[in-house]
């Protein structure tokens, strides 16, 4: 594959889109589990929950800022990489990404000022409210993104005339029928990213010998809300993938290394997909798992890739980016049950425990970017499943232009990537503060307080 | 009744922007004065917009979203032609949107770098959007006087936003950062008056029509309110700089009223310019028009949205009325 613009165009996309999601996911969940904060505070009067809070709420500005920093990127780069996709779906697209901008933007960040900085300037049941709106607009938007996402992969609700879509029924686009599967494992996964990330980074500050009690309680509170997650999560992609063979079996066949159309497939625990010889190579199997996961029957019938000759997504990514999937999910489950089950045992973790989900912090990040992949590597060569073929809407900008600033915007990414996850750092080992706040004036507050 | 629409969208994508040159306008300007101020008055200037700025900026994304929404077929060819200067203001506002909270979480040693960043990133982001504007007033034309446009308001355009960040500063502030942001005011002064007269100028001398549009009778009479406003005004910011005393005893707030004005004005010139195209000399409003079920769809949300966006703003904005202190999450 030649590095011509339609690659360049599409890794530059993929490049964005891959940032831009690693902060949406934590402040998706990270927003109700600072209401949750809150609330805790506001019913029990229990300093540790407001100092949780505290620590918590500049993390969460932080991972926000970034978060729509990134996003303006990606509603410019719909106009500037795709053209084509906003001149054919502009009708379908366009509304949804107006109305995620109307109800959900401007609600986070107008009440977001209120929520970081308003504390001392608005009545306790005000904050509160602002802090559940600035969640509620964070779910919003994921609502009207996912509904243009999953649209794309199983579009309905639409005519097709010289080649331009038009809107028939905004129920059925907006509630197309990938949109609930997809909508709730995303959600999911938003709320294991930021459980981990919690009780990971409160893991950090345990074994770094921070004491207070808003450690333990945001370190419980991650590890629980993990554990209660994480099998829902399971099940709904379960679901998903039930749909996914339903509408989208090139994808599936993809995920699973599946090349002739088979009863009682094998699941392919691991192999090396390869297209040339049309088979998966050194492939470790589990005989009749791949039938009985897809169809819940042993010798339900899987479809292969031969049966969408030139129509299937590059097999070997969408393989291995699922088994990615896949693992961290076993390794969330492992490492949540077994917090969970020492809190039961009514344990403080122990040393092992804080090491491993010191380890996990980032596992949110590493399950949501393969899920990504396999949901829209797998759609290709589509943008429009089936509809709109991704190298038709592409821009025709020069190699050089778009080889160049990919460069740019890879480069200002890992910097901002590095940077983030040092401010973490620092943020994490600094002692935890508990008693009176400091006073706001010109001359305090210099250090921390401005953001 | 579908006509009417295409029409409604322009109008609200002009309101969007509008609204987005003046209140990140202010943003943008005390980003580009922060090397100009001392340690503490670098964080009280952060501090004086840290609650607004992202409200602020998602008007830029309204105002683009309402150009994909209603004009897909012209947002594709904008956006395609602004590709350089639109990545140059996407980098610029990532530094900028970041640096809020680097430079308070990221270690005192750091510091530095991030009001850097701050800096750098607010600069890029008004002159990339200054370029712009030069492009698109002069038809997105690739030929020598567009790009001569595009440079010249580029230089020109951070101008009107550090006039803004200076008005804004003029409210927000007292004491010493107070006086500074008069001089700094003053200095932009002249700069900004070159910006306004190179919009005013650039869609009438690349485009005949426009010109006869302004420039034929009985025309001219009754445009003449909006140019002789502006000069009006911007007398009258002369002079109220010149007078401090006025200044302090409360009417900082005057100054800033003045520039709405004027960017009013201006936009009301823009758009009697350009109308009715939505790419100058090559695509009207209703042949880049979505398809009207679409437009229909979002205009109720828009409709109702929209006043309530406007009441929550004015309501954060009160909350945080008054002085700016240093924020703080406690």
């Amino acid at each position: 594959m030649a590095f011509d613009p339609f690659v360049l165009a599409r890794i530059q996309f993929a490049a964005n889109i891959s940032f831009h999601i690693l902060f949406p996911t934590i402040t998706i969940g990270l927003a109700w589990v600072l209401l949750f904060f809150r609330c805790r505070y506001t019913l029990t009067g229990d300093r540790a929950w407001e100092d949780a809070y505290s620590f918590w709420v500049k993390i969460f500005a932080l991972t926000f800022a970034l978060g729509v920093v990134s996003g303006i990127t990606m509603s410019f780069q719909f106009g500037t990489n795709w053209p084509g996709f906003m001149q054919r779906a502009g009708n379908i697209a366009g509304p949804l990404l107006g109305y995620e901008v109307l109800t959900a933007f401007f609600l986070e960040a107008s009440f977001l000022g209120i929520m970081l900085f308003g504390k001392r300037r608005v009545s306790n049941r005000l904050h509160l409210i602002a802090t559940f709106l600035v969640a509620l607009g964070t779910t919003i938007s994921a609502f009207w993104i996912l509904a243009l996402n999953s649209w794309m992969q199983t579009p309905a609700g639409y005519s097709l005339e010289n080649g331009q879509f038009f809107a028939q029924s905004w129920i059925e686009i907006i509630f197309n029928p990938s949109f609930p599967y997809r909508f709730a494992h995303v959600l999911l996964a938003s709320f294991l990213t930021a459980a981990f990330l919690v009780a990971g980074v409160s893991a950090w500050r345990a074994r770094a010998g921070i004491q207070g009690a808003a450690v333990g309680k945001s370190l419980k509170t991650g590890v629980l809300l993990a554990a209660v997650a994480i099998p829902l999560q399971i099940l709904a992609g379960d679901f998903h993938g039930l749909n996914t063979l339903e509408h989208q079996p090139a994808k599936i066949a993809a995920m699973e290394g599946v090349w002739h159309t088979e009863k009682g497939a094998a699941f392919t625990l691991f192999g090396w997909p390869d297209e040339e010889r049309r088979e998966t190579r050194f492939a470790v199997k589990i005989p009749y798992a791949a039938s009985l996961i897809l169809t819940h029957e042993l010798d339900g019938e899987v479809q292969g890739l031969n049966e969408f000759p030139n129509e299937h997504p590059p097999v070997a990514p969408v393989f291995w980016s699922f088994r990615v999937m896949l693992a961290m999910g076993g390794l969330m489950l492992l490492v949540s049950w077994w917090g969970a089950w020492s809190y039961w045992r009514g344990r403080q973790p122990g040393a092992g425990l804080l090491l491993a989900l010191s380890l996990m912090t980032f596992s949110g990040w590493v399950a949501t970017l393969a899920g990504w992949y396999v949901t829209e590597i797998g759609r290709q060569p589509w943008i429009v499943s089936g509809l709109l073929a991704t190298a038709d809407v592409v821009a025709d900008h020069a190699t050089a232009t778009l080889g160049g600033t990919l460069f740019g915007y890879v480069g200002l990414y890992l910097f901002l990537l590095v940077s983030y996850v040092q401010a973490l750092r620092y943020l994490a080992t600094r002692p935890a503060h508990s008693g009176p706040a400091p006073q706001p004036g010109y001359s305090g507050g210099a250090a921390e307080g401005v953001a | 009744m579908a006509e009417f629409l295409p029409l409604f969208f322009v109008m609200a994508m002009g309101l969007s922007l509008l609204l987005y040159v003046i209140l990140d306008g202010f943003d943008l300007g005390i980003g580009i004065l922060l090397p100009l101020a001392n340690d503490v008055e670098k964080d009280i200037m952060v501090a004086s917009i840290g609650p607004f700025w992202d409200a602020n900026e998602t008007w830029l994304v309204l105002g683009v979203g309402v150009l994909l929404i209603a004009f897909p077929q012209a947002h594709g060819i904008v956006l395609t032609a602004l590709y350089l200067p639109v990545t140059v203001m996407l980098f610029g506002l990532i530094l900028r949107g970041v640096a809020f909270d680097f430079r308070v979480k990221a270690g005192d040693h750091r510091k530095a770098l991030w009001n850097g960043a701050f800096f750098v990133g607010s600069l890029a982001a008004a002159m990339a959007q200054g370029w712009m504007l030069g492009a698109y007033i002069t038809g997105l034309e690739s030929t020598p006087t567009s790009t001569g446009f595009a440079a010249l308001i580029a230089l020109a355009l951070p101008a009107l936003y550090v006039m803004l960040g200076g008005a804004w500063l003029l409210i927000k502030t007292e004491g010493a950062l107070f006086n500074k942001a008069v001089n700094w005011c003053r200095r932009a002064l002249l700069p900004m008056g070159f910006a306004l007269i190179l919009v005013s100028i650039a869609t009438p001398l690349v485009n005949s029509d426009i010109a006869a549009r302004w420039f034929t009778l009985p025309n001219a009479i009754g445009l003449a309110p909006i140019p002789v406003t502006c000069l009006l005004v911007y007398g009258g910011i002369g002079w109220l700089l010149q007078r401090v005393d006025v200044l302090e005893a409360g009417y900082g707030w005057l100054l800033f009223t003045a520039l709405i004005v004027i960017c009013l004005m201006a936009a009301i010139g823009l758009a009697y310019s350009i109308y009715p195209y939505i790419i100058i000399g090559r695509m009207t409003l209703w042949e880049a028009a979505a398809a009207t079920s679409s437009l229909w769809f979002i205009f109720w949300g828009v409709a109702v949205t929209l006043p309530l966006i406007a009441a929550y703003t004015v309501f954060v904005y009160r909350i945080f009325a008054g002085k700016a202190t240093a924020l703080s999450y406690d």
